[in-house]
């Protein structure tokens, strides 16, 4: 048994308004908002690297949680944005949060990272019994405004969220996962070597209104549950429209969605988890849910503890 | 009724565009498909014409035109 025992998140202070974005990719603020549902996203400071953001997230959410870091068993850091080949970031931030010497396994999956660590996680505790899911991204140093399609350019922030999965009863109970990936797809977005991200706009938002829906399905549908049952639904925020669409697509109302793309952008990996640290969930069952690169996606069923 | 006029009705239902460009042309410059709209037209296409489409099939490249669509469908047996 498996139970998510906390959230976390942090953000940097930069504000990156449409306004300011609008001038450099030739489009206007409200085209911007209009595409995305993007207001405003955050930037890192120049030196401010993914294992900066991913120890203040997991610092959030460790003190949030109430759990000293000598307790934690395991960290998983996913990110698509490391500043090195190897060694990634998850055995530094084990180090800086004051848990050296345990396993620290990065995940390198970019937005559906998050959820494979939170799915793996809920499926180690009775060997790790304190797992720290970390999801950080310095989305603004893979982007170039000035060579970007403006509707891929115009996306994405900087941050870092977190979450806590143990053996002890907390918040919410893990009921199952669901993991998927197809390798057939993984030119549609991707971040080669010293390039900036390349993104196919069109095929990425198809493969996505597809496989975010028929995913949450099936582990609906593997628990006996239909898209009704859930009273929170937590998506990676790419896109509002897209979340729009999901909503649609199940038959839910879009209210019952998390959504705080229009402050934050796309963050990839972080994205889920800074939606969840930043959102008042008083239901009874949640469901999570990712698309990324890959592509590789899932989702996590998890009922109130 | 044919085909075409049964994938012309999917396209004219799921968009709410009554006039299509001409069967070569593309759907996606002509306004008619965008990327939200292509999934609901292939949705409507697995239900009007009883296939499964997988995901690795839908591309913008096979479904750009009326001619494209009707050619893919034939492939397929539908």
């Amino acid at each position: 048994m498996a139970y998510i025992q906390g959230f976390g998140a942090w953000l940097p202070e930069r504000v990156v308004t449409n306004e300011e974005l609008a001038a450099r990719i030739g489009k206007p603020a409200s085209w911007i908002a209009d595409m995305s549902g993007i207001d405003e996203r955050r930037w890192c400071a120049p030196g401010e690297t993914v294992a900066d953001l991913a120890v203040h997230a997991a610092e959030d959410c460790l003190r949030r949680a109430g759990v000293s870091p000598s307790t934690i068993s395991m960290v998983m850091v996913a990110s698509g944005t490391t500043e090195r080949r190897f060694p990634g970031p998850a055995s530094a931030v084990a180090d800086r949060i004051g848990a050296a010497g345990i396993p620290a396994i990065d995940l390198p999956l970019a937005s559906a990272g998050s959820l494979f660590g939170m799915s793996l996680a809920s499926r180690l505790t009775e060997a790790y019994p304190r797992i720290l899911v970390i999801g950080a991204e310095r989305m603004s140093a893979v982007i170039d405004l000035n060579s970007m399609d403006p509707s891929t350019g115009m996306l994405f922030g900087d941050g870092a969220g977190a979450c806590l999965i143990g053996s002890d009863p907390g918040e919410w109970r893990v009921v199952d996962s669901v993991l998927h990936s197809e390798g057939a797809g993984a030119s549609i977005l991707q971040l080669p070597w010293n390039g900036p991200l390349e993104m196919q706009g069109v095929q990425v938002i198809l493969q996505a209104a597809r496989k975010f829906p028929a995913v949450v399905q099936e582990v609906l549908a593997r628990n006996k549950m239909t898209a009704d049952h859930v009273d929170h639904y937590i998506p990676h925020q790419a896109n509002q429209n897209l979340i729009l669409r999901i909503a649609k697509s199940l038959g839910v109302a879009p209210e019952r969605f998390i959504s705080n793309i229009r402050m934050r952008g796309n963050t990839s990996s972080a994205s889920m988890l800074i939606a969840a640290a930043e959102a008042e969930l008083p239901g009874q069952t949640v469901c999570f849910a990712a698309f990324g690169a890959g592509v590789h996606w899932g989702s996590l069923l998890a009922v109130r503890a | 009724m044919s085909r075409h006029d049964k994938l012309v009705q999917v396209l004219q239902s799921v968009t709410g565009k009554n006039s299509l460009p001409g069967d070569s042309e593309s759907l996606f410059d002509a306004g008619v498909l965008d990327s939200f709209a292509l999934t609901d037209v292939v949705a409507g296409l697995e239900k009007s014409f009883g296939i499964r489409i997988p995901d690795s099939d839908v591309s913008p490249r096979k479904f750009d035109s009326i001619e494209r669509i009707e050619t893919y469908l034939q492939d397929h047996g539908a």
